[in-house]
C-alpha cells in the first residue's frame, strides 16, 4: 500500500468531468509540468535541450498523432512522416509568404494543411482495411516527398531544396536559444497533449474506439463511419503536421524533404507499438525508449569501451543490445510500456500483498 | 514483469554515470580537438570509413611527424552517426564542447543532411562547419554564412567545370554551339540542384541540353537510356548517387552509348561507383578534386610514419589511396592548414572555433606551399577569403581503365565569375528570410 486511491468521491458534475480524477494523478502531473517548465530550463545544458529533450518531445507529439489514428481509431498508417513534411513545408510557406504572420499561427495553419492532405489520403480507408490501407498510406509517403522535391515553389526555389526555420520570435520574445526552443516545443506539446486527452474521452473518441473494435457493429448502432474515420485522419495529421513544423523549426533548423522519409514513419510506428497503442502516456514512454536509449547506450560505450573495441563493432554491439531490449519488452508486455506502467501502479497500490 | 526494475538504484546509477560524463571538464591540455561525426556502419559505411580513416591518419601523421602544429597536438574522438540526421545532431551537441579541455576546431560531418541540421548551430556556437566538395551552394558566400565552408568545390562550380572541359575537348567553348548534352540526374534535391546552372550555360554557349531524371534509387534506367539513344548526344553528364552510377554505366553499354563520353560528377567518381559495372565502366570519365592513388609524397609519408608503425586507422590497408581515403587526407590537410594559419595570428596555443574560422578564411595554398606539404597535384591551389568560402573551384578529370582511375587532365577551372551573382542572389534571399545582416567583408582583416 504505497498509495491509496480509494475514498475520493465525486460530488459535483464538474469534478466528474475532470481529465484526471485522482488527486495523485493531478499532483504528479503538476509536479512534472512544473519541473519541466520552471526547473529544467535552468538546470539543462545545450546538449540536453538540443540533442535529447527537443527530439523526444517532437517525436512524442508525432506518436500522439499516429496513436489517435492507429491506436484509437484502428486505421493503420505508414504516411506519418509525409504528413509531418506537409506540416513543416506549409508552416514555412505561410511564414514566408504572409507578412507579419505570427509563428504559432503558422504552426496551426501548417497543421490544418496536413489535416487536409491527411483527409485525402484517408479516403481509401472507407473501403479498405489493415494491410491494404497501409499500402495506400505508403503512397502518401512517396507522393508528398516527390511533390516537395519536384516543385521548387515549396522550398522558395532554394537551390538545395531545403527549408530553413524563420526567426523564432513570439510576441517580441526570442525563442531561438536552446532553452527557448525547448520551452516553445514543450508548450506546444503540452497544450496538444491535453487537447488530445480530451478528444479521446469525448463522443468522438468513443466513436473511434467503436470503429476500431468493429466498424460494422459501430455502423449498426448509428456511428457515422465516414465522418469518424476522416476525422481520425484529419486530427491525426493535424498533430503530425505540427510535429513536423516543430521538427523543422525548433529541432533541426534546416531540413530537406528527404528528412521525412519512410524510416521516419517506421520510427513513429515503433514508438506507438513500444509505448502502447491507445494510450496517451505511451507515446511519451515510447519516444523516450526510441530516442533516449540509443543515446544512453552510445554514451555508455563511448565512455567505457572506446579504444578497447573497434568503433564499427561497438556500434553494431549497441544495435544488438537495443534490438534485444525491444524484443525483451515486447515479450514481457506486448501491450507496450504504458501497460507496464499501469501494472506497476496496480502493484504499488496493493503492495506488500501480491493480489 | 517487475524483475527488470528490481534494482532501480543500479539502473539509475548506470544512467547517471553514462550521462554524467558528458559535462566532465578536465585540465586544459595543450591540444586541439576535432569532433568526428563519423559513420562506420550503415549503408554509407564505405565512404565513411575511407574518409574518416584518411582524416584521422593525417592528424596522426602531423602528430607523429611534427609533434602537432607548433607543439599543439591534435586529439579527436568519434561519434557514430550512421549518416542519420538526428544522430549527427546528437553527436554534434555531445562533442562541440571539446575533449578534456582541448577546444574543438571544426566539424566535418561529410553528410548533407547533418550539415544542414547543424548549419544554424555552428553559427550560434561559433564553430566552423566544413562541407568539403558538397553542401549548400550559397554558403560559398561567407558574408552571409560566416561559419560554413564548402571547401574546394560547390555544386555550381562542378557543372561549370564539366562544361568547360567538354568545351576544351571540342576545341574551344565557341565550338559548343549546336552540341547535344544530356544530363542524367538523381531525382532528389541534390540531383536537381545544378539544373538551373546547366540551363544558363546552355543558353550562354548555345548547346542543346536535355535533362533526364532517374527516380531514386535508380536501379532501373532502361527507358532513360533508350531516350538518350534516340537523342544521340555528344556527351552525357552523370549526376548520380549510389547504385544509380553502376546501373547507368551498364545500361549505357546495353544501349550502345560509349562510356568514354559519359562524365560522372563528384558523387559518381569513386571506385565504388565504377567497379561494380565491370567492363561496362571501362573508359568512363569523371571529375575529381583529388586524384586517387598513393603517388604523392604526403601519402607515402603517411604510409611510412603512420601505417607501417601500426597506428593507421584503416582496417583494410588496400583502401589506402582510394578516392574516399584521399578525400579524408585532403580534408585533413585543409583543416590542419587552417589551424596553422590561425596560430600564426592568434598564438601557438589551442584555438577556439572562432579563431580557426579566421584561419580557414585566410588559407592560401599556392604551388610552393603544396609542394612543401607533399600534396602538389593532390590538392588544388586554394585561396579563401571572408566572402569566398569555396576557394578553388577546379577539378581534374580521371578515366577508369577497368581497374583504377587514371588522371587525364590538369586542373580545369569553373567559371566562378559567372556563378557568383547567382550564389549571392540565393544567399541574400536566405539572409532576408532569416533576418541576418551580412558581414561587411571589406572590414575584415
Amino acid at each position: 500500500m504505497i498509495y491509496r486511491e480509494s475514498g475520493q468521491f465525486v460530488t459535483t458534475y464538474g469534478a466528474d468531468r475532470r481529465i484526471f480524477k485522482l488527486w495523485q494523478q493531478r499532483w504528479a502531473l503538476y509536479t512534472l509540468l512544473g519541473f519541466a517548465f520552471a526547473v529544467v530550463p535552468f538546470i539543462g545544458n545545450d546538449y540536453w535541450f538540443s540533442a535529447i529533450l527537443i527530439p523526444f518531445l517532437v517525436l512524442s507529439l508525432a506518436g500522439l498523432g499516429l496513436n489517435l489514428l492507429t491506436g484509437y481509431a484502428g486505421q493503420i498508417s505508414l504516411g506519418s512522416a509525409a504528413f509531418m513534411a506537409v506540416g513543416a513545408f506549409a508552416a514555412y510557406n505561410f511564414q514566408l509568404r504572409i507578412e507579419g504572420m505570427p509563428l504559432l499561427l503558422s504552426f496551426v495553419l501548417g497543421g490544418f494543411t496536413a489535416a487536409m492532405v491527411g483527409v485525402v489520403f484517408g479516403l481509401p480507408s472507407l473501403r479498405i482495411k489493415g494491410f491494404y490501407l497501409l499500402v495506400s498510406t505508403l503512397a502518401a509517403q512517396f507522393f508528398v516527398t516527390w511533390v516537395l522535391t519536384q516543385f521548387g515553389w515549396f522550398s522558395n526555389y532554394n537551390s538545395s531544396g531545403v527549408i530553413t526555420a524563420p526567426p523564432l520570435v513570439i510576441a517580441g520574445y526570442d525563442f531561438s536559444s536552446p532553452a527557448g526552443r525547448y520551452l516553445l516545443t514543450l508548450g506546444v506539446v503540452t497544450v496538444l497533449a491535453f487537447l488530445t486527452r480530451n478528444i479521446v474521452r469525448s463522443e468522438l473518441g468513443r466513436h473511434w474506439m467503436a470503429v476500431r473494435d468493429m466498424d460494422t457493429a459501430a455502423a449498426v448502432i448509428g456511428i457515422p463511419i465516414l465522418k469518424t474515420k476522416l476525422l481520425a485522419f484529419a486530427i491525426s495529421s493535424f498533430l503530425l503536421g505540427i510535429a513536423g513544423a516543430l521538427w523543422a523549426f525548433t529541432y533541426l533548423g534546416t531540413v530537406e524533404p528527404h528528412g521525412f522519409d519512410l524510416s521516419r514513419s517506421f520510427q513513429i510506428l515503433f514508438i506507438i507499438i513500444i509505448g502502447g497503442m491507445g494510450s496517451i502516456l505511451g507515446n511519451f514512454l515510447g519516444a523516450a525508449f526510441i530516442v533516449l536509449l540509443p543515446i544512453l547506450l552510445s554514451n555508455l560505450s563511448a565512455n567505457f569501451l572506446a579504444g578497447v573495441v573497434d568503433p564499427g563493432q561497438l556500434e553494431n554491439l549497441q544495435k544488438i543490445i537495443f534490438g534485444a531490449l525491444i524484443i525483451f519488452f515486447l515479450i514481457k508486455e506486448p501491450s507496450g510500456l504504458a501497460r507496464l506502467w499501469q501494472l506497476l501502479r496496480e502493484r504499488a497500490r496493493i503492495w506488500p500483498q501480491r493480489f | 514483469m517487475l524483475s527488470i526494475i528490481k534494482k532501480p538504484s543500479a539502473l539509475i546509477g548506470a544512467i547517471a554515470l553514462g550521462l554524467g560524463f558528458l559535462g566532465g571538464v578536465a585540465q586544459a591540455a595543450n591540444e586541439q580537438y576535432f569532433p568526428l561525426q563519423s559513420y562506420r556502419v550503415g549503408p554509407y559505411a564505405a565512404g565513411g570509413t575511407g574518409f574518416f580513416g584518411g582524416f584521422i591518419d593525417y592528424l596522426q601523421y602531423v602528430n607523429l611527424k611534427e609533434g602537432g602544429v607548433n607543439g599543439v597536438k591534435f586529439t579527436w574522438s568519434e561519434c557514430e552517426t550512421e549518416y542519420v540526421v538526428e544522430k549527427g545532431v546528437e553527436c554534434y551537441e555531445r562533442l562541440k564542447k571539446g575533449l578534456n579541455g582541448a577546444p574543438a576546431a571544426a566539424t566535418n560531418p561529410l553528410s548533407v543532411g547533418i550539415a544542414y541540421a547543424t548549419l544554424d548551430r555552428s553559427a550560434a556556437d561559433k564553430l566552423p562547419l566544413i562541407t568539403i566538395n558538397h553542401g549548400r551552394t550559397d554558403s560559398t558566400d561567407g558574408s552571409v554564412f560566416p561559419y560554413v565552408f564548402p571547401l574546394q568545390l560547390n555544386p555550381y562550380s562542378e557543372v561549370s567545370a564539366i562544361i568547360n572541359y567538354i568545351g576544351d575537348k571540342s576545341g574551344g567553348l565557341d565550338k559548343l554551339k549546336g552540341k547535344k548534352i544530356v544530363t542524367l540526374f538523381h531525382g532528389s534535391p541534390y540531383g536537381k540542384e545544378t539544373n538551373p546552372i546547366l540551363e544558363l550555360l546552355a543558353k550562354k554557349y548555345g548547346f542543346q541540353l536535355t535533362l533526364i531524371e532517374v527516380p531514386h534509387p535508380g536501379n532501373e534506367q532502361q527507358s532513360q537510356w533508350l531516350n538518350i539513344r534516340r537523342i544521340k548526344p555528344d556527351w552525357v553528364i552523370l549526376r548520380g548517387w549510389g547504385v544509380m552510377n553502376p546501373v547507368a554505366l551498364k545500361t549505357a553499354q546495353k544501349t550502345g552509348f560509349p562510356a568514354d563520353h559519359i562524365i560522372g560528377n563528384i558523387w559518381s567518381n569513386s571506385e565504388e561507383d565504377a567497379a561494380p559495372a565491370g567492363a561496362a565502366a571501362k573508359g568512363f570519365i569523371s571529375i575529381t578534386t583529388h586524384p586517387s592513388g598513393t603517388n604523392f609524397p604526403v601519402l607515402q609519408d603517411i604510409d611510412k610514419t603512420v601505417i607501417k608503425a601500426g597506428k593507421g586507422n584503416l582496417q583494410d590497408l588496400k583502401r589506402l589511396g582510394t578516392v574516399y581515403y584521399n578525400l579524408g587526407v585532403v580534408n585533413g590537410i585543409l583543416n590542419v592548414e587552417a589551424v596553422r594559419v590561425a596560430q600564426a595570428r592568434f598564438g601557438k596555443r589551442p584555438l577556439t572555433g572562432e579563431e580557426v574560422r579566421w584561419g580557414f578564411e585566410n588559407i592560401k595554398l599556392d604551388d610552393a606551399k603544396l609542394r612543401q606539404l607533399g600534396a602538389y597535384g593532390l590538392v588544388q591551389p586554394l585561396k579563401l577569403s571572408c566572402s569566398d568560402h569555396e576557394g578553388g573551384g577546379a577539378v581534374r578529370f580521371q578515366q577508369w581503365d577497368g581497374k583504377q582511375w587514371k588522371v587525364i587532365s590538369d586542373w580545369v577551372q569553373a567559371d566562378r565569375k559567372l556563378l557568383r551573382p547567382i550564389i549571392e542572389e540565393s544567399s541574400h534571399k536566405y539572409a532576408k528570410e532569416k533576418g541576418i545582416t551580412p558581414r561587411d567583408c571589406s572590414k575584415e582583416s
